[in-house]
């Protein structure tokens, strides 16, 4: 074996787990990550059907599999056995380079996501201002597929997607600066851009920011959420894939494998940046109180909770397993089900164990938080009926920039108030 | 973090910004000169890292790339390429050209030879954490009327753009 290998093995960074640094770790974490990322986009797509689809009081996907469990994968399937048509006029290189660029920009934002305190890939000292950055070249990607096509739809598409992101960005970037300026409430009076110390930031301040400085923190949140929407294209804001109006606006042209792409790129980015949601106002991989509820105790209390979790999908399960069809020809299906449920089952037991117990606590709550918002995303899309373009722009421009703007100046005076008080009274004695 | 491979990707990052740069003014179709703009500034954000600078790559990242980048490739699908493409893409001020070209090439040469006399000898590397908090402490206290007068410039440049759009105010 050569030596800087066996150099790099015993590296102490290497031995700690999670350990920033370490590109051994760096390179399990990516791994994980995106197979993670990868099985639950394939779990939104069915869930999303499902919800939806109970939300308008129709059954969703029922054929493949039982409650359309398979659904995924044959979906899959077909996707990657589909024709790969790429039309007649069509920029080639352009076309074929459109979707790699939004997964690229998409993935590279979990470079920076902290699942725990250890559990990163990395972390940056500029994590937050990266995946800004990083997210916003996604739009790139979406007017090159536009524009790629040489179709009119996707073409109009790509034109009302630039537009909306680069505006709605510049609400989402004032929001997130009011949350960054209420990390540098600590003793040194200095903040922090990286991801991991935005959450620890949070702990030592015994808040969420979402709950600091009641409401500031509250509508910082609320303009984040909106124009976080509006950045991943989903209902109320779907414009450039107005299906009534474009037919699928900027991917309209594209099938097969790489339309695969675009929609794996939309769920990644989903996922994206809820997280960014989470770390910076909802307190990351922390669970409730963890300061108010500290000890022991209420340590071992909250570590049971990822158990609870599997063993009630587990129950849900069962419960639609006696509830099957008592029909032969459905026996297979029943028996598949039950079996799925078991599966559940055995990973509660296996979460049950003492180390993976403690080990697993922060990644749990920090997907569980997830979980949350995508809900919400497919919440949205069931109630909210779809924006005109004039009323989104209205929103972005004249509501939620404004009130960005308002929300950062009055978190600096709250922060900087009894300077300021100190400053009247000077004033006024001299 | 100590960079690794310092001098293979300084070559990689450099040799990726002059080539796309080359492609920038060689490309017919513009938007493809403005794709491989998008890579000549992407690889000097990389350059800026490699100068303990990470707050200026994550700024051109989302100022140049994110921003500047997609307004110029939006206004470039309104333009009708297939004309552009006909047209001739070089004009016939070669002799300003290779003027300008010499003085440019003139001033590398000289710096590069007598670089050591001109630059102070040895800085020590600056600590990359406090990159962003260096920057800002200097925006604003000395370099505080330079960055206002820019933003007032800013100011005026999003209302002359206002005034020239809007017929009626």
């Amino acid at each position: 074996m050569p030596g800087w290998i066996t150099n790099y093995i015993n590296d102490p960074r290497t031995l700690t787990p999670g350990q920033a640094g370490s590109a051994f770790w760096a390179l399990v974490y990516i791994l994980l990550v995106f197979g993670g990322v990868s099985l639950a986009v394939v779990c939104m797509n069915w869930l999303e059907r499902k919800i939806l689809a109970h939300m308008q009081v129709r059954l969703g996907p029922m054929r493949v599999g039982p409650h359309g469990l398979l659904q995924p994968i044959a979906d899959a399937l077909k996707l990657i056995l589909k024709e790969d048509i790429i039309p007649d006029g069509a920029d080639r290189f352009v076309f074929w380079l459109a979707p790699l660029i939004i997964l690229l920009a998409v993935f590279s934002v979990y470079c920076v996501i902290p699942f725990g305190p250890t559990h990163a890939i990395t972390d940056m000292n500029i994590g937050i201002l990266f995946m800004l950055g990083v997210s916003s070249l996604g739009v790139l990607g979406i007017v090159m597929a536009g524009w790629a096509s040489n179709s009119h739809y996707p073409l109009i598409g790509a034109l009302r997607s630039s537009a909306q992101m680069v505006s709605y960005e510049v609400a989402m970037g004032l929001a997130v600066v009011s949350a960054i300026l209420m990390t540098s409430l600590n003793d040194s009076g200095t903040g922090t851009l990286s991801m991991i110390g935005i959450v620890q930031a949070q702990y030592a301040q015994h808040t969420w920011f979402i709950f600091k400085f009641f409401p500031l923190g509250l509508i910082a949140f609320f303009i984040f959420a909106v124009a976080m929407v509006a950045e991943t294209n989903r209902a109320p804001f779907d414009l450039p894939e107005a299906e009534s109006e474009l037919t699928a606006g900027f991917h309209t042209e594209y099938s097969g494998l790489r339309w695969s792409l675009f929609m794996l790129g939309e769920y990644a980015a989903m996922i994206a940046v809820s997280s960014i949601a989470i770390t910076l106002w909802l307190g990351g991989w922390m669970r409730p109180f963890p300061n108010l509820l500290s000890g022991p105790t209420w340590e071992l209390a909250f570590s049971f909770f990822p158990t609870l979790t599997f063993f009630g999908i587990a129950g849900l399960t069962f419960y639609s397993t006696m509830r099957m069809p008592k029909h032969p020809y459905f026996r297979l299906q029943t028996i598949g089900l039950g079996a799925f449920g078991g599966v559940f089952v055995v990973i509660g037991l296996l979460l049950l164990i003492p180390s993976v117990r403690t080990g697993i606590q922060d990644i749990y709550w920090f997907v569980a938080k997830i979980a949350v918002f995508m809900y919400l995303y497919i919440w949205y899309r069931g109630t909210f009926p779809r924006y005109r373009f004039d009323q989104l722009m209205r929103v972005g421009w004249k509501i939620l920039l404004p009130m960005g703007i308002g929300v950062l100046m009055a978190t600096g005076i709250v922060a900087l108030r009894a300077e300021i008080f100190d400053f009247v009274r000077q004033l006024f004695h001299a | 973090m100590q960079p690794v491979a310092t001098a293979f990707f300084f070559y990689l990052l450099a040799g990726l910004a002059i080539a796309s740069g080359v492609l920038v003014i060689t490309r017919k179709n513009p938007v493809h000169s403005a794709l491989a703009l998008i890579l000549t500034l992407l690889s000097q954000a990389g350059l800026y890292l490699m100068l303990y600078a990470p707050f200026v790559a994550g700024v051109q990242i989302i100022l140049y790339v994110g921003g500047i980048m997609v307004l110029f490739l939006f206004v470039i699908m309104l333009v009708n390429i297939e004309r552009s493409e006909k047209e001739k893409q070089f004009n016939r001020q070669w002799i300003a050209g290779v003027v300008a070209a010499l003085a440019l090439g003139g001033l590398f040469v000289s710096i590069y030879l007598k670089g050591r006399d001109i630059f102070p000898a040895s800085m020590k590397p600056p600590v990359e954490i406090d990159n962003t908090q260096r920057i800002g402490e200097m925006l604003y206290s000395g370099y505080m009327f330079p960055f206002e007068i820019a933003s007032l410039l800013l100011l005026v440049a999003i209302i002359g753009a206002v005034v020239m759009a809007k017929k009626r105010i």
